[in-house]
């Protein structure tokens, strides 16, 4: 695999993100509109899809990072008993030159990491006492850059809009398939063609544009997933040791008991192994670590091939 | 018919003018705000290095009683820390630093060699409060020459690179150690 250097991939990953999230966007809005043409009112379901999008939107903005800390069992980090770990977050915070997130612990034995908040001024970093325990300084080091990263890059505010965007659709798909199944089909159509073939296709648009969606939900957090990785090895110049943990965490057996399937995306492996087993390349929320390894280790110097 | 033509020009000219202008006055901004951004990040070297200065006393005052054979150690620390704190300019500043660092690297090392001091759960919160501080010191530098770098590039690529000088602005200089061994943080793993 050809390396860019570190800014290369870091611009190269910026850009394909960008498009999937406008290539997702378009999608909500073609579906929208699909519908409402349906109905004889395309325009109409171009706005209603909106709507539904920024409702959804407005919900999560706010409540998003204390919901998911209250779902994680997290603590609020001590500077007594986790010196170690609030001295790192310090550290990073200074090297990233971000200001220094919350930092909680999640009493957990299973090591695993994840950071929160809409932006760099309201942001979280929420670490598993198993983590915590099993990796040396220089790794610990490594997985907060990581999550800094993800905050640096806003990714929590990023996500949280593919999210939105992809319930937004499924939202529309389940209204129209209960709608068509229903309701036998457009009752106040001013177009007396729409019929068979049309609801058809109907069907299936409703059917396979929420999986698209999904699948190109799965694509935006590999991709970030990667970009925080590139991230995170610009704050600390010492890739090797993120590599380390990495396959660290990977490694080792334990469940991670707080993670769920709404929560799983947000830690920096996939907790539910079971999940990451069976899932088919498309639909992983992270990079294989082997290949997140790989990256990381053929970085070399950070100046080089920049 | 004259008049028209020139009225034209005097319109396009004028256009020009206030686009160029916009131009330097944002280019200008933009000069100004990464200066700022460079100044808060050597000022942030300041805020690390004081603490350590402020840690070492502590760390002398609770080690010494125990390392009664090592005076000579703590005592290059404390005099190596008076002198830092002294030194005046950022020239004599950072060999001063340079020679702390050396002296602190060299009582960690020894520290290693007496089971007493590792099982002092005191003496080990100072000691990785220290190694914070001095990774935190490593990489307040490493963010300050990030944004000098990001400073410099600004000034010299094209078309800032054409006002900057008329503009006040020159180019920083990196933060440099010329010890290699002083690059790496004060690493303590004490697992």
């Amino acid at each position: 695999m050809q390396t860019r250097g570190l800014y290369g991939e870091i611009a190269a990953n910026r850009r394909r993100s960008l498009l999937l999230v406008v290539a997702l966007v378009l999608l909500l809005g073609a579906f929208g509109a699909a519908l409402g043409t349906l109905y004889g009112e395309p325009s109409a379901g171009l706005v209603v899809a909106i709507v539904v999008a920024v409702v959804l939107l407005l919900t999560t903005w706010y409540g998003g990072a204390s919901m998911t800390l209250a779902a994680s069992t997290a603590r609020p980090a001590d500077p007594e008993r986790d010196q170690t770990l609030v001295n790192v977050v310090h550290e990073m915070a200074i090297a990233s030159g971000l200001p220094v997130p919350a930092v909680y612990v999640i009493e957990d034995t299973a090591p695993n990491a994840f950071a929160t908040g809409r932006d760099p001024a309201h942001a979280a970093i929420a670490v598993t006492t198993g983590l915590y325990q099993k990796l040396d300084r220089d790794e610990l080091q490594g997985v907060i850059a990581h999550e800094l990263a993800h905050v640096r890059n806003y990714d929590i505010r990023y996500t949280t809009l593919v999210a939105v965007t992809v319930g937004a659709i499924a939202l529309l798909a389940d209204f129209a398939l209960r709608h068509i199944w229903w309701g036998g089909g457009p009752r106040r159509s001013r177009n007396r063609d729409v019929g068979g073939p049309l609801i058809l296709i109907a069907i299936l648009v409703a059917v396979l544009a929420p999986i698209s969606a999904r699948l190109l939900q799965a694509a935006v957090s590999r991709g970030r997933e990667t970009l925080a990785d590139l991230g995170g090895a610009e704050m600390t110049r010492y890739p090797e040791a993120l590599a380390r943990a990495l396959l660290k965490i990977e490694a080792d057996p334990e469940v991670l008991e707080a993670a769920n399937r709404a929560t799983a995306p947000l830690y920096i492996v996939n907790p539910i192994k079971a999940f990451e087993k069976r899932a088919a390349g498309l639909l992983r929320t992270h990079p294989p670590t082997e290949e997140r390894v790989r990256l990381l280790r053929g970085l070399g110097s950070p100046s080089s091939g920049g | 018919m004259l008049g028209l033509g020139i009225g034209v020009v005097l319109l396009a000219f004028l256009g020009l003018l206030v686009l160029v202008v916009g131009w330097a006055i944002l280019t200008y901004n933009a000069l100004v705000t990464l200066r700022n951004q460079l100044q808060n990040a050597w000022a942030q070297i300041d805020v690390q290095l004081k603490r350590r200065y402020d840690l070492i006393p502590n760390l002398v005052e609770m080690v010494k009683d125990y390392m009664q054979y090592e005076q000579e150690v703590l005592t290059q620390v404390t005099q190596a820390r008076a002198n830092a704190v002294s030194a005046q300019g950022p020239a004599e500043q950072g060999r001063a630093e340079n020679v702390l660092t050396g002296a602190l690297r060299q009582l960690f090392a020894v520290v290693e060699n007496y089971p007493e001091l590792k099982a002092n759960e005191n003496v080990m919160k100072l000691q990785e409060e220290l190694t914070g501080t001095e990774n935190r010191i490593a990489f307040a530098r490493q963010f300050y020459n990030d944004m000098v770098m990001r400073f410099n590039t600004r000034l010299q690529t094209f078309p800032t690179n054409l006002i900057a000088g008329m503009l006040g602005f020159t180019p920083r200089e990196f933060f440099a150690t010329d010890d290699d061994a002083e690059r790496e943080p004060v690493k303590v793993d004490l697992r």
